[in-house]
C-alpha cells in the first residue's frame, strides 16, 4: 500500500506504508545512528514525535525484546528508506515489521530519507503527517499540522505507580520524566537499590525515604511545559542528597536554577555526537537525543558551571554546580543505542553517593 | 594541545614497490599526510624505493629520495638531512619494521630524532606477538588461544587444550605455504611436520580455528590526550579464514545489534588506549556468530588498506589527521575538512552502504591456486557506495572489469546441481557467483549458510538479486520493474541479456520512463551538517545533490579502476597529474573512479569525484548531468581508452589524440599503412581469428612468433610459440573468452627491446628519454629491467629512434603522449608497438629527467605547444644520473603460480635504483627489491639447452665471486666441461638428497633456472622454482638478469652507496 509523509512546508514524500496504517501527525525529526533502530524506537523522549532513520538498511539484525528501551515503542511514527525483509542476528525473535504492526507503529519506507533529513537541517524540525490517503489534501492538511503540539508528554511516557528494584547498595531514587530502562540497569548492575517515582511525586515523598542519590532521567518534549516537577527539583536541590541529572532532568534542573531553555533548530539526534570534558580536554563520543538546551548565557556563573560542550557546535552539554553534589548531563551515558564512552559518569555518581553518606 | 615546536623537519618512509599485500594505499596515505605536514610548515623529507608513486614528486615533499628501503639507506638520509622527526606509520609493514630497527639499535636516539606518530614501545606492544598477547591478557581482552611449537609432541600437546580443527602456520614461510587446517590427529602431524621442515627457524604456531565467525575490523583514531573515536567499522561477507583484503567487505557492519557493535567498539578503543596509540589503528575481530563471544585478530598500529577503505567509505581522512596528530594537535582541535565545520573529534555516520570487491590476479595466473586462504592475494580493489546492499554489490561486481557485471557466470549455469553444490564448499575468487546459483536452483538458504558460514542477511540480498533476474525473465518489462532493477543497480546491458533485447533498447525504454541515476554526496555526517566536499555517488531512488551549474570549461578525466596485474599506480599517477594541470589551467576537473586505494579518489584531489564504475552506462548518466566539455582518456590506462568509442556516441569530444587514431595505433591494417608510409620497419606478421589461420600464419612467418590478442593490457594471453603445439595450445586459451578483434601472431625478434615515452602536440614531439631493456625482446616490457639513458645504443640508433617516433607521432596525429617500443636486432630498428597513450614508465621517466610529461600533455591536449611550454622539441639531453626500473614479483603470496618470465606481464610493481655510476643505480634497484646478496654463498644454476653457453659464463663469473654452485645433471656436465666446480644434484623425482632438500636446508642464495619454452615446460623446474620463492630465495628465469645481478654484485661499491635528491635533478 501507498504511504505519504506531508512536511508542514508543503512537502509529500511517497513511499511504501508499513506497519500500522493509521493516519498520525507528529513532529518529525530525524537519527543518525547506524545501529540501535528498536532503542530509538522505545526511547520515550520520542514520544510525540517520528523519527526518520538516516541509515538506510534498518531492521538488519531483527527484534531481541531485551533490547527495548520502555514497555512499548512511544514514536508516533517510524519514517525509513527500507526494512530487512530477513533479518539475521541470533538473538533475533521476530522482524521489524513485524514489531511495528503488532505496536501498532505508523510507519514508511521507500522514501529518500536523505532529501527529508536535509530538509529538516535546513528548515529545522517540522510537524508532519504519514497518511494512505492518496487522495489527501494539502490545502487542508498544513494547517492541521501547524496546529499540532508535543504537550505534556512526561505525564505520559513516567511510570503510573512508584516501583522498587532491591539492590544492597546505594538507595537511589529515580525520578522518571519518560526514563530509558538503560538507566536503571545501569544503577542495579552497580548493586543499587532503585525506587522509581511517577515525574509528578512530591519531593517530601521522595525525601523520606531518605534517599543516597537522586537520579533525574531523559524524557520528551518542551522542558518548560513541566512547571509542577520544576518546583519539586528545586526542593531536592536544596538538600544535601547528590542529584545526577540526564537529558531532560539536565534541562529541568537548570529551569530550577534560573537558568533559560530554548527549542533547537534541528537538535542533536544520533550516536556520534563529540562532547568535550572542560576539566581534561578529552572527547567522548556520546548519544544525543534532544531538541531542547540549555542557552549557556543564561548560566548563573555563581551557581553553576559548564562541565561538557558539544564540540560541533559549542552547545552545553552538562553542568556542574558550585559546591553541591550535583552532576548534570545532556548527553545520555546510559547509550543504547550509541557508544558507552560516558559510562563512568555512573560510576562517578556513586562515588558522589559515597563522599556525602 | 596544539601543535609540538620542536618538531620541524620530519622523515617520512614509504612502503616500497607495489607488491600484493602492499598496494596503492599507502601511495594514497603517505601523499595526503605529507600535504597535511607541509600545510603545517613542517619540512618533508621522504623516502620510498617506488618511482610510480605519486608521493615521491617532487611537489609533495621538500626532499624525495627514491631509494631502496633498508636500514642503511634510511640512516644514510637521517644523517645527511639531520631531521628532528621520523614518522613511520604511513609506509605500511615495510616502513614500521626499518623505524622499528633504527629505534632498537639506539641510532635515532644517537641523532637525536624521535619516533613521531606512534611510540616503539606501542609498535612492539603491538606487533610482537608474545607482547600482545600479554597486553591483551592483561586488560582482559580475548585472543584465540596459540602457541609456538618446534616439534611434533608439543603440537598434540597444545592441541589437546584447543581442541580441533587447529590452525597450523609454518614461521618464516611465505604466501602461507606448509600451513593449512586440520580436522583431525592424522592431518594434524602431516601438516606440522612438513611445517617444521618448510620453516626456516623450525617454527610452526598452532591456534585455535576460529574459521567461520564473523569477521570484524574497527578503523579508529586516538589522540595523545586519550581521546579516541571509531572512524568506521567494516563487516566481512566472507567470515573468518579468508584475508580481508580478499574478501567482500561492506561498511558500516550489517549484521550487528546495537550491543555488538558497542562491543567490539569499546573493546578497539580499550585496546588503543592500553597500547596508547596516537593515530589511525586497525582493530581486527571475530566475532562468533551465535553469541557475544569474539576474539581480537590483530591490531596494525599504522594506516592500513582497511584505513584507505575506510577513509573513502566514510570521507573522514584518517591519514590527514594520523599526520596532524603525530604533530601533537588534538582531535578536537582538527577541522573536520569535509564539513568545515566540525572537528576531527566525531565518528562518520553514514547513510549508504559500501561494498568493497578484491581484484584477484587468477586471468594473469592460470595455474596459480584460486583458494582464498589467510595469505592475501588479491591486486586492488574496486568498492561502491550506493542506499542499498544489492546495488553496492552490483556496482562493485562490474568495476571490476572481469568481463562479468551481475552474478550471472560463465558457464555455472550449465553446470550439473551436484557440482554446483560441491562449489559451495570451496572457498575462492568465484564464490560469490557459486552461492548466486545455487540460490537460483532453489538449495535453501539455510544450508547455503551451513557450507559457506556466510552470513543470512547476506544470502537474503543476493536471493533478491537472482529473483529480479527471474523477474526480469518472466514479466513485461514495466515502468515498475524497470525502477526496481535499476534500484538495485542491474546495467541496462544485464537487462538486457535477461530479456532478451538489446541494450540501446533497454537504454531507450529506460529513457522514456525517465528513469535516472541521482547522485548523493559523502559528507562524513548523513546530511546533519551542511558539506562542502564534492564527493558523490550514484542511486536511484532519490533526489540529485550536484550542482552541475557551469562557471569554466569543464573536463571529465577517467581513471583506471582497481590495480592488476599490467594497470597499476603509474595510471592513477598519470590521471592525478593531469587533473591538477587542467585544473591549473582554469578547467573545472571531474574525475570517476572506484578504486579506494588510489590518490585520485582522495576526496580534494579533482573539482569533483564521482566514485562510479567506469562503464558506458556509468560514464554516460555523468555526462548527461554534468554535459563535459571535454573527456581525458590517455592517462586512465586500457580502462579509459576502452571508453572513447562510448564518450563519442554520448557527444563527448575526447582531448587529445583522437579515437579515430588511437584505432589506428591497434588496428593491425590500418597501422601496417602508417608505418609503410613512413618507412618503418616492424616484424614481419599476420592478423587471424581461427587457428587455423594461426597455424598458417605461424608457418609462414617461421618459428619463433609471438601470438596475442589486440586490445590488451600488459600483454594479456601473450605467448611466444616455438611449435604448432604451442599455437594450438593458445589459441585455446585466447578463445576461451569470445574475441571482439583479431589475434595477432607476429615473427619473433631476439633482440634488444628499446622503449620511448613522448609528448606530441601535432607538430613537435618530446622525448625526455630513451629507456633500454636489460632482458632481451620476448619477457614483457613491464617485467624487464628498464636502463636510462640507454646505455647501448649508437648515436645512429638514439637518431633513428627519435625520427621515427616523430614520424608515428604525427602521423597517428598524437595529442598528449605515446608510448612506443620498438626492437633494434642487428642494428636496425624495428617498431613492436605504439600505444598512442601514458605508459607505465611515464612516472619513471618523468622523474629521473625532471621533465613533467603528464603536465606536458595535460596542457598541449588543451592546445598548448611544446614550444610555449618552455622546452625544446626533440630528444632531450641525457641525464648524467642512471636510473634502472626493477620488476618487483608477487609470486611467493600465489601458490601454484608460474614464475618463469615471458611476454605476458607478470610483476605487481617496480623499485628504482638511481645513482651516477651504472653499477651502482643496478645495485641499488636489485636491493630496493629485496636481493641483498651474497649470504650463504650457494647457488643452484639449472638452464634449458639453448642457454647452456651463456651459462657457462654465468656459472664462471659466480664462482669467481666465491658461490658454490649446484647443478642439474646436463648443465653440471657443462660447467664441468668448462672448468666451473659445479656440484652435481638430483633433480626432484630423483633420490634424496636432491634440488628440493638443498632448497629446503635454507642455505641457498639464488636460483637461476631458464624454463624451457613453450609446453615442453618441465614440472620439475616449476617444483623448485615454487619452493625456491616460498622459502623467501631469490629466483631468476632469465640469464640477462643474473648477468646484470652478477654486474651488480662485482663492480657496485656497496660500502658507499651515494644519495640522490629527486627534488634537485
Amino acid at each position: 500500500m501507498k504511504a505519504f509523509l506531508i512536511l508542514e512546508d508543503g512537502h509529500v514524500f511517497e513511499g511504501k506504508s508499513v506497519g500500522c496504517t493509521e493516519e498520525i501527525i507528529s513532529e518529525i525529526v530525524f537519527n543518525t545512528s547506524m545501529t540501535g533502530y528498536l532503542e530509538v524506537l522505545t526511547d520515550p523522549s520520542y514520544a510525540g514525535q517520528a523519527v526518520c532513520m538516516t541509515y538506510p538498511l534498518i531492521g538488519n539484525y531483527g527484534i531481541c525484546f531485551e533490547d527495548m528501551e520502555a514497555d512499548k515503542p512511544w514514536q508516533s511514527g517510524f519514517i525509513t528508506r527500507e526494512i530487512a525483509k530477513l533479518p539475521s542476528n541470533f538473538r533475533n525473535q521476530e522482524s521489524l515489521e513485524k514489531f511495528l504492526v503488532d505496536n501498532k507503529i505508523t510507519g514508511i519506507e521507500g522514501v529518500d530519507t536523505r532529501a527529508i533529513t536535509k530538509i529538516l537541517r535546513e528548515k529545522g524540525t517540522m510537524r508532519g503527517m504519514i497518511t494512505t490517503d492518496e487522495n489527501y489534501n494539502l490545502e487542508a492538511v498544513i494547517p492541521k499540522l501547524k496546529e499540532y503540539e508535543i504537550g505534556d508528554v512526561v505525564r505520559l511516557t513516567t511510570c503510573k505507580e512508584i516501583q522498587h528494584f532491591e539492590g544492597d547498595g546505594f538507595k537511589v531514587a529515580v525520578i522518571d520524566l519518560g526514563a530509558k530502562k538503560n538507566i536503571i540497569r545501569e544503577l542495579t548492575k552497580r548493586g543499587c537499590n532503585v525506587t522509581v517515582y511517577p515525574s509528578y511525586t512530591k519531593a517530601e515523598t521522595i525525601l523520606e525515604a531518605k534517599p543516597d542519590g537522586i537520579m533525574l532521567t531523559n524524557g520528551p518534549g518542551d522542558p518548560k511545559t513541566n512547571v509542577g516537577v520544576i518546583e519539586e527539583i528545586k526542593k531536592l536541590f536544596a538538600t544535601k542528597v547528590p542529584i545526577f541529572a540526564i537529558c531532560l532532568g539536565h534541562q529541568l534542573l537548570a529551569l530550577a536554577n534560573g537558568a533559560d531553555t530554548e527549542k533547537m533548530k534541528y537538535g542533536h539526534r544520533g550516536a556520534n555526537h563529540p562532547v568535550k570534558d572542560l576539566k581534561t580536554g578529552k572527547v567522548y563520543i556520546s548519544t544525543q537525543n534532544h531538541g531542547y538546551m540549555v542557552k549557556e548565557s543564561t548560566i548563573d556563573r555563581d551557581i553553576a558551571e559548564v562541565s561538557f560542550v558539544n564540540v560541533n557546535d559549542g552547545t552545553v552539554e552538562g553542568v556542574h554546580y558550585l559546591g553541591k553534589n550535583v552532576q548534570t548531563v545532556q548527553f545520555h551515558p546510559e547509550a543504547c543505542a550509541g557508544p558507552l564512552d560516558t559510562n563512568y559518569l555512573f560510576d562517578e555518581f556513586m562515588n558522589m553517593m559515597e563522599v556525602s553518606k | 594541545m596544539p601543535k609540538n615546536p620542536n618538531i620541524k623537519k620530519v622523515i617520512v618512509i614509504g612502503s616500497g614497490p607495489i607488491v600484493i599485500g602492499q598496494a596503492a594505499e599507502f601511495d594514497y596515505a603517505g601523499t595526503q599526510a605529507c600535504r597535511a605536514l607541509r600545510e603545517e610548515g613542517i619540512f618533508v623529507i621522504l623516502i620510498n624505493s617506488n618511482p610510480a608513486t605519486i608521493m615521491t614528486d617532487k611537489n609533495i615533499a621538500d626532499e624525495v629520495y627514491i631509494e631502496p628501503l633498508t636500514p642503511e639507506i634510511v640512516k644514510k638520509v637521517i644523517m645527511k638531512e639531520k631531521p628532528d622527526s621520523i614518522l613511520p606509520t604511513l609506509g605500511g609493514q615495510a616502513a614500521l619494521n626499518i623505524a622499528m630497527e633504527l629505534e632498537e639499535s639506539g641510532f635515532l636516539r644517537q641523532h637525536n630524532v624521535r619516533l613521531i606518530g606512534t611510540s616503539a614501545k606501542t609498535i612492539k606492544k603491538a606487533e610482537d606477538r608474545d607482547e600482545f598477547k600479554k597486553t591483551m591478557e592483561k586488560i582482559g581482552e580475548p585472543i584465540a588461544p596459540s602457541k609456538v611449537v618446534t616439534n611434533v609432541e608439543d603440537g598434540l600437546d597444545f592441541v589437546k587444550v584447543i581442541g580441533y580443527p587447529a590452525v597450523l602456520r609454518p614461521a618464516y614461510t611465505l604466501g602461507g605455504s606448509g600451513g593449512g587446517i586440520a580436522a583431525n590427529e592424522e592431518e594434524f602431524v602431516e601438516i606440522l611436520e612438513n611445517g617444521l621442515r618448510l620453516s626456516r627457524v623450525g617454527q610452526v604456531l598452532v591456534e585455535r580455528c576460529i574459521a567461520g565467525w564473523k569477521e570484524i575490523e574497527y578503523e579508529v583514531m586516538r589522540d595523545a590526550n586519550g581521546t579516541g573515536i571509531c572512524v568506521c567499522n567494516m563487516e566481512n561477507l566472507d567470515p573468518v579464514g579468508v584475508h580481508t583484503g580478499d574478501s567482500i567487505v561492506v561498511a558500516p557492519s550489517q549484521t550487528l545489534a546495537d550491543k555488538e557493535y558497542q562491543m567490539l567498539r569499546s573493546s578497539a578503543l580499550n585496546i588503543i588506549s592500553e597500547l596508547k596509540i596516537t593515530g589511525g589503528c586497525n582493530v581486527q575481530f571475530a566475532l562468533n556468530p551465535d553469541s557475544f563471544e569474539y576474539c581480537v585478530i590483530e591490531v596494525n598500529p599504522r594506516v592500513s588498506r582497511s584505513s584507505a577503505l575506510a577513509s573513502k567509505a566514510t570521507g573522514y581522512p584518517i591519514a590527514k589527521v594520523s599526520a596532524k596528530i603525530a604533530l601533537g594537535y588534538h582531535l578536537d582541535e582538527i577541522k573536520n575538512a569535509i564539513t568545515g565545520k566540525t572537528y576531527a573529534s566525531f565518528e562518520p555516520a553514514l547513510d549508504y552502504c559500501v561494498v568493497k570487491i578484491p581484484r584477484l590476479p587468477f586471468d594473469k595466473f592460470i595455474k596459480a591456486s584460486r583458494k582464498l586462504t589467510t595469505q592475501m592475494k588479491a591486486t586492488g580493489e574496486v568498492m561502491s557506495i550506493c542506499t542499498n546492499f544489492e546495488g553496492a554489490l552490483m556496482k562493485a561486481l562490474r568495476s571490476l572489469e572481469q568481463h562479468v557485471n551481475s552474478l550471472i557466470y560463465e558457464d555455472l549455469g550449465e553446470r550439473p546441481l551436484e557440482e554446483i553444490h560441491e562449489e559451495l564448499h570451496r572457498v575462492d575468487d568465484r564464490r560469490i557467483f557459486v552461492v548466486a546459483e545455487a540460490i537460483r536452483r532453489g538449495i535453501t538458504l539455510e544450508e547455503i549458510q551451513n557450507i559457506t558460514k556466510i552470513d543470512l542477511w547476506f544470502l537474503d540480498k543476493i536471493e533478491n538479486i537472482v529473483n529480479m533476474e527471474k523477474r526480469l525473465a518472466s514479466e513485461e518489462l514495466t515502468k515498475e520493474l524497470m525502477f526496481e532493477a535499476k534500484r538495485i543497480e542491474f546495467p541496462d546491458e544485464v537487462i538486457a541479456q535477461i530479456t532478451g533485447k538489446t541494450k540501446e533498447e533497454i537504454h531507450d525504454l529506460r529513457f522514456s520512463y525517465d528513469i535516472h541515476p541521482a547522485y548523493k554526496m559523502v559528507d562524513t555526517c548523513a546530511a546533519e551538517f551542511e558539506a562542502s566536499t564534492p564527493y558523490y555517488y550514484s542511486c536511484y531512488d532519490g533526489e540529485c545533490e550536484v550542482d552541475a551549474t557551469r562557471t569554466r570549461k569543464k573536463v571529465l578525466v577517467l581513471g583506471s579502476g582497481p590495480i592488476r596485474i599490467g594497470q597499476g599506480i603509474e595510471f592513477d599517477f598519470c590521471s592525478v597529474h593531469s587533473t591538477w594541470a587542467l585544473s591549473e589551467s582554469g578547467y573545472e576537473t571531474i574525475i570517476i573512479n572506484n578504486n579506494p586505494e588510489t590518490v585520485s579518489t582522495d576526496f580534494d584531489i579533482a573539482d569533483k569525484l564521482y566514485f562510479e564504475p567506469l562503464t558506458a552506462e556509468d560514464v554516460e548518466a555523468i555526462v548527461n548531468l554534468e554535459k563535459p566539455d571535454g573527456a581525458v582518456v590517455q592517462f586512465g590506462g586500457q580502462t579509459a581508452i576502452k571508453l572513447t568509442e562510448d564518450l563519442l556516441k554520448m557527444g563527448v569530444p575526447i582531448l587529445g589524440t583522437s579515437a579515430e587514431n588511437v584505432d589506428a595505433a591497434e588496428d593491425r591494417e590500418l597501422f601496417d599503412e602508417i608505418l609503410e608510409k613512413c618507412c618503418i620497419p616492424r616484424p614481419a606478421g599476420k592478423t587471424v581469428f581461427t587457428c587455423e589461420e594461426a597455424l598458417e600464419a605461424a608457418n609462414e612467418l617461421g618459428y619463433p612468433v609471438l601470438v596475442r590478442p589486440s586490445y590488451v593490457l600488459g600483454g594479456q594471453g601473450m605467448q611466444i610459440a616455438i611449435s604448432d603445439e604451442d599455437i594450438v595450445e593458445f589459441m585455446d586459451i585466447i578463445n576461451r573468452t569470445v574475441q571482439e578483434h583479431p589475434i595477432l601472431v607476429d615473427k619473433y625478434l631476439m633482440g634488444k627491446e628499446v622503449e620511448v615515452d613522448a609528448v606530441c602536440d601535432g607538430e613537435d614531439i618530446l622525448i625526455p628519454g630513451i629507456m633500454e631493456h636489460v632482458e632481451r625482446a620476448g619477457i614483457h616490457s613491464g617485467d624487464s629491467i628498464s636502463v636510462y639513458p640507454a646505455r647501448s645504443l649508437s648515436d645512429k640508433v638514439k637518431r633513428v629512434l627519435e625520427d621515427y617516433t616523430r614520424k608515428l607521432a604525427t602521423s597517428l596525429h598524437v595529442i598528449g603522449l605515446i608510448n612506443i617500443q620498438f626492437i633494434v636486432y642487428q642494428d636496425e630498428v624495428y617498431v613492436i608497438e605504439v600505444n598512442p597513450r601514458s605508459s607505465r614508465t611515464v612516472p619513471y621517466i618523468s622523474k629521473v629527467t625532471g621533465i613533467p610529461i603528464v603536465d606536458l600533455a595535460s596542457k598541449v591536449i588543451i592546445g598548448e605547444k611544446i614550444r610555449n611550454l618552455g622546452y625544446e622539441p626533440g630528444l632531450q639531453p641525457e641525464s648524467e644520473y642512471y636510473a634502472v626500473k626493477m620488476p618487483v614479483f608477487s609470486f611467493e603470496k600465489l601458490r601454484g603460480a608460474e614464475i618463469s618470465l615471458g611476454p605476458e606481464m607478470k610483476s605487481t610493481g617496480e623499485c628504482l635504483g638511481i645513482a651516477k655510476d651504472f653499477n651502482e643505480a643496478l645495485y641499488k634497484a636489485f636491493l630496493g627489491n629485496g636481493v641483498d646478496l651474497p649470504k650463504h654463498k650457494k647457488m643452484v644454476l639449472t638452464v634449458k639447452d639453448s642457454d647452456k653457453l651463456d651459462a657457462v659464463e654465468i656459472g664462471k663469473r659466480f664462482a669467481a665471486l666465491g658461490y658454490e654452485i649446484y647443478s642439474t645433471r646436463s648443465t653440471c656436465r657443462v660447467l664441468n666441461e668448462n672448468g666451473i666446480p659445479a656440484k652435481p644434484i638430483n633433480k626432484v623425482e630423483q633420490p634424496s638428497p636432491n634440488l628440493l632438500d638443498l632448497i629446503l636446508s635454507h642455505e641457498i642464495d639464488l636460483v637461476i633456472d631458464t624454463p624451457a619454452q613453450g609446453i615442453e615446460r618441465s614440472k620439475d623446474g616449476f617444483i623448485i622454482r615454487r619452493h625456491a620463492i616460498e622459502t623467501g630465495v631469490t629466483v631468476l628465469t632469465s640469464l640477462d638478469t643474473a648477468a646484470a645481478l652478477l654486474t651488480s654484485l662485482e663492480k657496485a661499491n656497496k660500502e658507499h652507496l651515494t644519495l640522490v635528491d629527486i627534488c634537485k635533478l
